[in-house]
């Protein structure tokens, strides 16, 4: 773009703005087809690139693309059954759609209007087939506040976001509200951290904004690390202007010029989104010198991070950014009066900052009316592991972990039976089935020994062995945990060290107390949030499922049949009918046996991979 | 104001002086008063029969690091209590430290069992490990003698300024090592001997070519232990 064309596309005014919503509006047809494809990484793993490729081809052969609007969006949530295409206006649902389907859906829906049955989503509990979008039982129970718009907005084309409203929260910030009335408003609003740690927002920013320093910072930390959480990489992915206009509004609150987004360079669909949402911003005066003519600067930085977990910790992740190396250090001064280069730093969630325009935009009596007494608003959970419908739901705080589980998410599958939930990421506990009415805030979570964190929230069924479970969470800290203080680098060390003995049956008694000991060490003496509540996952199954310990110690038996050392596998003769199947299967030849008579298996070969349980049809094999 | 300013046995009175910055707080419910602007540790450390903070990380001639977590203390404010490491608490007015609570001491021989299943030949951690109980830790030994406080390495950035070593790698795979991994130091290195003087475990020796012998960290115990099983020969 030429610097003079540049200039001329800038905004200058909050009129201005809304003048080009206004010319956007007016441009757009709202009753033309518009073909929406959840292009997010969940999406894509399973072919929507695919499926958007044969859908501009189709419509460049029929030459429509007068009539049809073909568009990439952000994760629409529901991952289980991409990809997904939504037909609006009408919001026509269809689910794992293959680029074969593509014709058709031309031919059929675009042009004639019928509905194709196959590619509808079927409600497992009624038998139902549903046509429309909103009617779907995982999207009808959320409220999708903030994750709502990904399913309309190109994130790739800042129109798409002006078009829906955006950018008037920080136009209307910077010409007729004080950064000091924008702090109270926060604070009214009850909005709390949505990183994990669930600080006040508002009070937060108010401490920054009181700091002493001509230079202060505002960063994003979109460092998630998790397993099986991508909530913050969604938004980022899908919305990331409600970030970067959140970002925009912190740093005129506290009076920041330069900002930073901290974002893991796995999540490379992430990092150019918000690259494009940059430049974008920059090229329409949303961002840069003298925004919207109000005389604020704000510049904002792209910073990957080279993916340890420990670096989404405040102090880790400004060392990080700093150049060095990714170390937490005490936080005893606050990281909001002494962080990036000792300036005082913002530092939120990917999830907070995209709740903060609509704060502004709704005003913080309506976005109080959302949650509990001390946790208000929508939380963005990624529903994963033995659950039906996997996908990322945005549920209002207070909502029970049972509504999450079978009204949202369906369910465990295969008729299996809800043994627990992992809340919080890997230092998150693990809730037993007695506890699945709790309403889920911040302080309810806590009290049952786990925590929200950054809204991972992992299913496990009959099948799992919650010992197993805490040494794997156990290894997996261990293995991010950066050696720096004591009690985290050897504690989870031999944390893990205990907890494998017991799984593979060489556990004694004495262990559990040992574990115990280790999880005082851990809580009293980590430097960092990530060893403090490093002993979390040990801690809560050692409470709630404290007799399939015992029963791996005493008794040498894994209840889940999980733990390789203390199962065996053995074929009932009964019932086995000589097919051979088990036979070819075994990868070290440890079955032996002729046709129409029953197989036996050498124990001294077995590997205990379990193929043989897997594809014998007449449940012969047995697992003990 | 009067209060009270410990100086070895002796109580002596002391005035706030106009425009001197004092902090007022308790230590084992002994109040006294020290400038501000200090950590914990230091100012508990300056007054002669006031608490005793065993540390092994914290040399008063670097920054401190907050790394070994043996200074741990009970910290006071208001109604909100916490475990804080003293070489790195600074001094408020009204704070109450607590040094040697229960709690604090169990979780200081905890520590001094994971370091001395780490390190079981170094005789300042015995030492300590004797002061707070230890016996013979539960867990599989080691055999190192370096506990990573990474006082050597500060020494050497802060006050040499050379940072011919550093730590290298994250968790038990963590050690002190040259950069980029070489084989021996580089010129770099002047050879002062700064680190092998600061090293609390004698982890570091100068060698015959007049430089320092830095600890080699290798493989965390538990794969020792399995590599044995299978029949493997340790050799370092």
């Amino acid at each position: 773009m030429s610097e003079l064309s540049q200039k001329l596309l800038q905004i200058r005014s909050p009129a201005d703005l809304e003048n080009l919503r206004l010319s956007i509006l007016h441009k757009r047809d709202p009753s033309r087809t518009c073909i929406s494809v959840c292009a997010g990484t969940g999406c894509r793993a399973s072919g929507a690139e695919a499926v958007v490729d044969a859908l501009i081809d189709e419509i460049e052969r029929r030459e429509l693309q007068i009539n049809v609007e073909v568009k990439e969006t952000g994760c629409h949530g529901f991952c289980e059954r991409g990809p997904l295409v939504v037909i609006r206006p009408k919001r026509i649902f269809y689910q794992r759609v293959k680029p074969e389907d593509i014709p058709e859906i031309i031919s059929e829906t675009v042009l004639n209007g019928n509905i194709i049955e196959r590619l509808l989503y079927v409600d497992p509990a009624t038998n139902e087939k549903i046509v429309y979008e909103p009617d779907v039982p995982f999207y009808k129970r959320q409220t999708r506040t903030i994750f709502g718009a990904n399913g309309e907005i190109d994130p790739t084309d800042i129109e798409d976001y002006i078009a829906a409203g955006g950018y008037s929260a920080l136009s209307n910030v910077l010409f007729h509200v004080s950064p000091e009335e924008i702090i109270e408003e926060i604070k009214r609003s009850g909005l709390r951290g949505r990183g994990g740690g669930g600080f006040p927002t508002g009070r937060k920013w108010e401490s920054c904004r009181l700091a002493k320093g001509d230079i202060k910072y505002v960063i994003c930390n979109a460092d998630e690390g998790d397993p099986g959480a991508y909530q913050d990489r969604s938004l980022l992915e899908g919305n990331p202007h409600s970030v970067l206009e959140g970002m925009i509004i912190g740093a005129y609150a506290i009076g920041s010029h330069r900002g930073y987004i901290y974002v893991r360079n796995e999540y490379p669909l992430a990092v150019r989104h918000a690259r494009i949402a940059i430049e974008q911003a920059m090229d329409y005066g949303l961002l840069g010198e003298d925004i919207l003519g109000s005389g604020f600067n704000f510049t904002v930085t792209i910073n990957k991070g080279g993916g340890a977990f420990v670096c989404g910790e405040s102090s880790a992740l400004m060392a990080s950014l700093e150049g060095k190396v990714g170390e937490p250090r005490a936080k005893y001064i606050h990281m909001s009066e002494k962080g990036l280069w000792d300036s005082p730093s913002l530092l939120n969630n990917v999830k907070t900052w995209a709740n903060v325009p609509l704060i502004i935009n709704k005003g913080a009596n309506w976005y109080s009316q959302v949650g509990t007494a001390n946790s208000k608003g929508t939380m963005i959970f990624s529903l994963v592991g033995k659950i039906n419908n996997t996908g990322l739901v945005e549920v209002p705080m207070g909502i029970t972990l049972r509504e999450m589980i079978y009204d949202i998410g369906g369910g465990v599958p295969n008729g299996k039976k809800f043994k627990a939930v992992q809340t919080g990421g890997p230092s998150g506990g693990c809730i037993p089935e007695q506890y699945l009415d709790t309403p889920v805030d911040f302080d309810e979570l806590n009290k049952l020994g786990s925590m929200m964190g950054s809204g991972g929230m992992i299913v496990m069924d009959e099948d799992t062995c919650m010992v197993d479970v805490a040494r794997y969470f156990i290894e997996f800290l261990k293995g991010e945990s950066c050696g720096k203080c004591v009690p985290c680098r050897e504690g989870l060390d031999r944390m893990s060290e205990v907890l494998s003995n017991i799984t593979q049956g060489k556990g004694v008694r004495e262990d559990l107390d040992l574990l115990k000991d280790l999880a005082g060490i851990l809580r009293d003496g980590a430097l960092c949030a990530l060893g403090q509540t490093a002993a979390n996952p040990v801690l809560s199954t050692l409470h709630y499922f404290r007799n399939e310990y015992i029963a791996h110690i005493d008794e040498k038996k894994c209840p889940a049949g999980v733990c390789r050392e203390l199962i065996q596998y053995s074929i009932d003769p009964e019932k086995c009918e000589g097919c051979l199947r088990c036979l070819r299967a075994c990868a070290t030849g440890a079955i032996s046996g002729e046709k129409r008579k029953p197989h036996t298996i050498n124990q001294g070969m077995c590997i205990k991979c379990g193929a043989c349980y897997d594809v014998c049809k007449f449940d012969a094999v047995v697992k003990q | 104001m009067a209060r009270y300013w410990i100086n070895g046995e002796n109580w002596v009175e002391v005035v706030d002086a106009e425009g001197v910055n004092v902090v007022h707080f308790t230590v084992d419910d002994k109040e006294i008063a020290v400038s501000g602007g200090q950590t914990v540790l230091e100012a508990v450390q300056r007054m002669p029969g006031i608490g005793n903070i065993p540390h092994l990380c914290y040399h008063p001639a670097v920054k401190p690091y907050g790394a070994c977590r043996l200074c741990t203390v009970e910290a006071v404010e208001g109604s909100r209590s916490r475990f804080v490491a003293a070489c790195l608490y600074p001094v408020k007015e009204g704070l109450v430290v607590k040094t040697n609570t229960e709690r604090v001491r169990k979780l200081r021989k905890g520590i001094l069992e994971l370091l001395l299943a780490r390190c079981p030949n170094v005789k300042r951690i015995q030492e300590l490990a004797k002061e707070y109980g230890v016996e013979k830790p539960r867990f599989i030994l080691g055999d190192q003698d370096c506990i990573l406080c990474g006082l050597c390495v500060r020494a050497c950035q802060e006050i040499i300024g050379k940072s011919a070593i550093s730590l290298v790698n994250r968790g038990i795979y963590r050690e002190v090592a040259v950069p980029f991994y070489a084989y021996e130091l580089n010129e770099d290195c002047i050879g002062c001997g700064d680190c092998a003087y600061i090293c609390p475990t004698g982890a570091i020796q100068m060698g015959p070519d007049g430089k320092p012998v830095l600890p080699r960290v290798k493989i965390p115990y538990a794969e020792i232990e399995a590599m044995k099983q299978r029949g493997a020969t340790i050799t370092s």
